[in-house]
């Protein structure tokens, strides 16, 4: 499974959880944050509707996929609410239980479209992309698995690919006189070395719990490949306790016990940029997130992108372990699906859409142009005309030549299982569980 | 002082009884805002409780299941333990803190009131916003601590269990108390000042003046406050959701935290359900008992002497 969401979905998304009662009262005292609209006016019967995120650059892409869409179709009208990340998540789920969804519903694959699903709330699309293979075929191959539910696509994957990437500060490595790992065993070796002079081997913003997560998610796969957590996502009895699963965890908590991770992490959120702010700061040597935080380590720090202090690598290979180092997660898209119940004029406005507005070539300039890779194949020629051209090549390089793209964890599992996981992990981080009770844990909750 | 009961008032037998009639009609008004807003809701909470709910397709009855998977789940039990910790707490460092200050600024004079207009402040800040700023100066790495060198301050404060349940009750303290001591401070000045002139004839103290008369003057309030706090203490929510988030681990995963937890990231409804109900039962038992505790009638009026 993989994963999806835009630019800064995911980090956004859950930080903006806890920011989101702030950024709305803040918002409200300031009077400019309610949902962004467009002209509203009911939606006739030629227009369809579409909410999606707030945050520019991204919301400014979105509006404006949207602007050229509506003045190229005069009689086919988007009409599109914008809405901060966690005010969204509850607002769909609700709008969707009332039967008041948009036509267009944004979201992340997964758990959750699975969800969406088995409440008959959204179309299959695989007949229609059958009918249109050249938009399917532009895309990434890898971006449809979080998209597809049973063999069916549910959702058109949309935006840009962001895999989780092991970052790196050039120059602390440089002061300390090491080389950056490549493998786990150079990893536990770095650590003693970066303690011994007072910095923290890796930044880690705990408190997001996602973040802890993309730890064992990669140990699992580089140490047993990507079956392992297939078999816990297919709800296989027992699946948490493959010995490959349970040696992950305890390699995990051997590094946490070597002070791998900066003091305090448990309370660094990923939401405030701090965790990415002790690594351009020199406090952190090296940081494991997602390709989203590119964009703000160089507006927020200074020149450390500008001057090539910022070094990236996919995550290292485990000596012994099974997994191909090729393979990344994160998210590998985007997703649109259409409501069921909107009405037949509606759904057509909607895939034309589709076909025509998302991704054209105006957007992928546009996605280029903010530091990410949209999941279009064949674009290099665009990504090495940008500032960022070494760290998009990377980037797509990394997306298009994995085995596997597995979406995160807690965006493949169903919400319910989710919050366990979660849940878990940051009790493994915190020490308080070890891998044998975490697996005990978890296979009891799979299949909830 | 009279403490308001704002409910019900027990009818005296005899003369009033008709003129009683005709003032329960200006109750209507809010008995339908507060039928409308408050019994609907938590009777719909109460019929969750007893389904399965995802937030997003059909709402099954599943009888008792979510009752038995809450109150069989060794993550209640904790919850429960942290939140009358911190209820049980910073009652504890509340109660005589506003006090005290409430007497304080219960005297007359000019600077006490300039002093009372600072301590108000906290009390005009969003918890949110209260929040974020402690989280920010608490920052292990680019905290407070940290931008003054000073090593005791940075701790990590946040991301040890007992030490984030004792950020947040002192952060809850420094936040209400101010609420508090304006309580207090009116009820002070309720008390006769002829009361306290007959003390100081007698030979009183200032201590003794404050043990035996303004204390048994203000238990009413005492009660009126504790109640406040009490069950408003069960429901912190965002400033343990800005904060910690529950966390490190769940440590201070409070019982509306493990709701809001379980309904709105977990999807599962019906056992949220059954954590506020749980909550509201609690909530009710707490204010009864501390009414009880007040002992006899609330509403009589304590005004014309000790």
């Amino acid at each position: 499974m993989t994963v999806n969401i835009g630019q800064t979905s995911r980090r956004t998304f859950l930080s903006a959880a806890i920011c989101a009662p702030i950024l709305a009262s803040l918002a409200a005292a300031c009077g400019s944050s309610g949902p962004t609209r467009s002209n509203a006016g009911g939606g006739g019967p030629g227009s369809a509707s579409y909410w999606f995120l707030t945050t520019q650059p991204q919301e400014g892409i979105r509006t404006d996929t949207v602007k050229r869409f509506n003045a190229a179709n005069p009689d086919r009208q988007i009409q599109y609410t914008a809405f901060q990340n966690d005010a969204y998540k509850t607002k769909i789920k609700t709008a969707i239980g009332a039967g008041e969804s948009p036509t267009i519903i944004y979201g992340w694959g997964g758990g959750t479209l699975r969800s969406y699903v088995a409440g008959g709330q959204v179309d299959d699309l695989t007949p229609w992309f059958d009918a249109n293979p050249g938009v399917k075929n532009r895309l990434f191959p890898t971006a449809f698995a979080p998209a597809t539910v049973d063999g069916k696509i549910y959702a058109m994957p949309a935006e840009a690919v962001q895999p989780i990437i092991l970052y790196y500060n050039k120059e602390v490595f440089d002061t300390v006189g090491v080389t950056p790992p490549q493998t786990w065993g150079d990893i536990m070796d770095l650590v003693p070395k970066f303690n011994a002079k007072g910095i923290a081997p890796f930044s880690l913003g705990g408190q997001s719990r996602w973040t802890e997560m993309m730890w064992p998610e990669f140990l699992f796969d580089r140490i047993g490949g990507p079956q392992v957590f297939e078999a816990a996502y297919n709800g296989e009895a027992n699946a948490w306790s493959n010995p490959a699963a349970i040696e992950a965890l305890t390699k995990m908590q051997d590094l946490i016990r070597a002070n791998g991770f900066v003091r305090g992490f448990s309370s660094i959120t990923a939401d405030s940029n701090a965790d990415q702010a002790l690594l351009y700061t020199g406090k952190a040597a090296m940081m494991l997130h997602g390709s989203w935080t590119y964009g703000g380590m160089s507006t927020d720090g200074g020149d450390f992108v500008s001057s090539g202090k910022l070094g990236y690598m996919n995550f290292p290979p485990v000596d012994g372990g099974k997994g191909d180092p090729s393979d990344t997660l994160g998210n590998p898209a985007q997703y649109l699906s259409i409501y069921s119940k909107a009405s037949d004029e509606q759904k057509e406005v909607a895939k034309k859409f589709f076909s025509t507005a998302i991704l054209s070539d105006d957007e992928v300039k546009q996605w280029i142009g903010t530091g990410s890779v949209p999941i279009v194949q064949g674009t290099q020629s665009e990504l090495s005309k940008s500032k960022d051209a070494d760290f998009l090549e990377f980037v797509y390089q990394v997306s298009t030549k994995a085995k596997v793209f597995a979406q995160s964890w807690d965006q493949a599992l169903s919400p319910t299982a989710a919050e366990t996981l979660l849940d878990n992990i940051a009790k493994l981080f915190q020490l308080s569980i070890g891998p044998q009770q975490f697996a005990d844990n978890m296979n009891q909750a799979t299949g909830k | 002082m009279t403490v308001a009961s704002p409910v019900l008032r027990r009818r005296r037998p005899g003369s009033r009884a008709v003129n009683d009639n005709r003032v329960a009609w200006l109750a209507v008004p809010a008995m339908v805002f507060f039928i409308a807003f408050a019994i609907l809701p938590l009777l719909g909470v109460l019929l969750l409780s007893f389904s399965q709910w995802d937030g997003i397709g059909p709402i099954i009855p599943a009888g008792l299941d979510s009752w038995r998977s809450v109150l069989s789940d060794s993550a209640l039990p904790h919850s429960l333990w942290v939140t009358f910790l911190l209820m049980a707490v910073s009652w504890a460092i509340q109660t005589p803190a506003s006090l005290l200050i409430g007497a304080f600024l219960a005297g007359r004079q000019r600077y006490r009131q300039w002093l009372a207009v600072l301590f108000f402040i906290p009390l005009l800040l969003s918890t949110a916003a209260i929040a974020i700023t402690y989280k920010a100066l608490l920052d292990p790495n680019f905290g407070l601590g940290v931008g003054l060198g000073v090593p005791l301050l940075s701790q990590d404060w946040l991301g040890r269990g007992g030490l984030a349940l004792g950020v947040i009750i002192f952060i809850v303290s420094w936040q209400f108390v101010p609420f508090h001591s304006l309580i207090y401070q009116g009820a002070i000045q309720q008390i006769p000042q002829s009361i306290y002139e007959a003390a100081q004839l007698d030979g009183a103290g200032r201590c003794r003046r404050f043990f035996s008369i303004t204390l048994p003057q203000v238990r009413y309030t005492v009660v009126t406050s504790s109640t406040l706090m009490v069950i408003g203490s069960l429901t912190f929510f965002d400033l343990v959701y800005v904060l910690t988030a529950g966390g490190p681990g769940d440590a201070t995963r409070v019982l509306a935290l493990d709701m809001y937890r379980r309904g709105f990231q977990g999807n599962l409804m019906g056992p949220a359900s059954v954590i506020a109900v749980i909550l509201v039962l609690i909530g009710l038992g707490l204010a009864v008992l501390l009414r009880r505790l007040g002992g006899g009638d609330p509403t009589h009026s304590q005004l014309d002497g000790a």
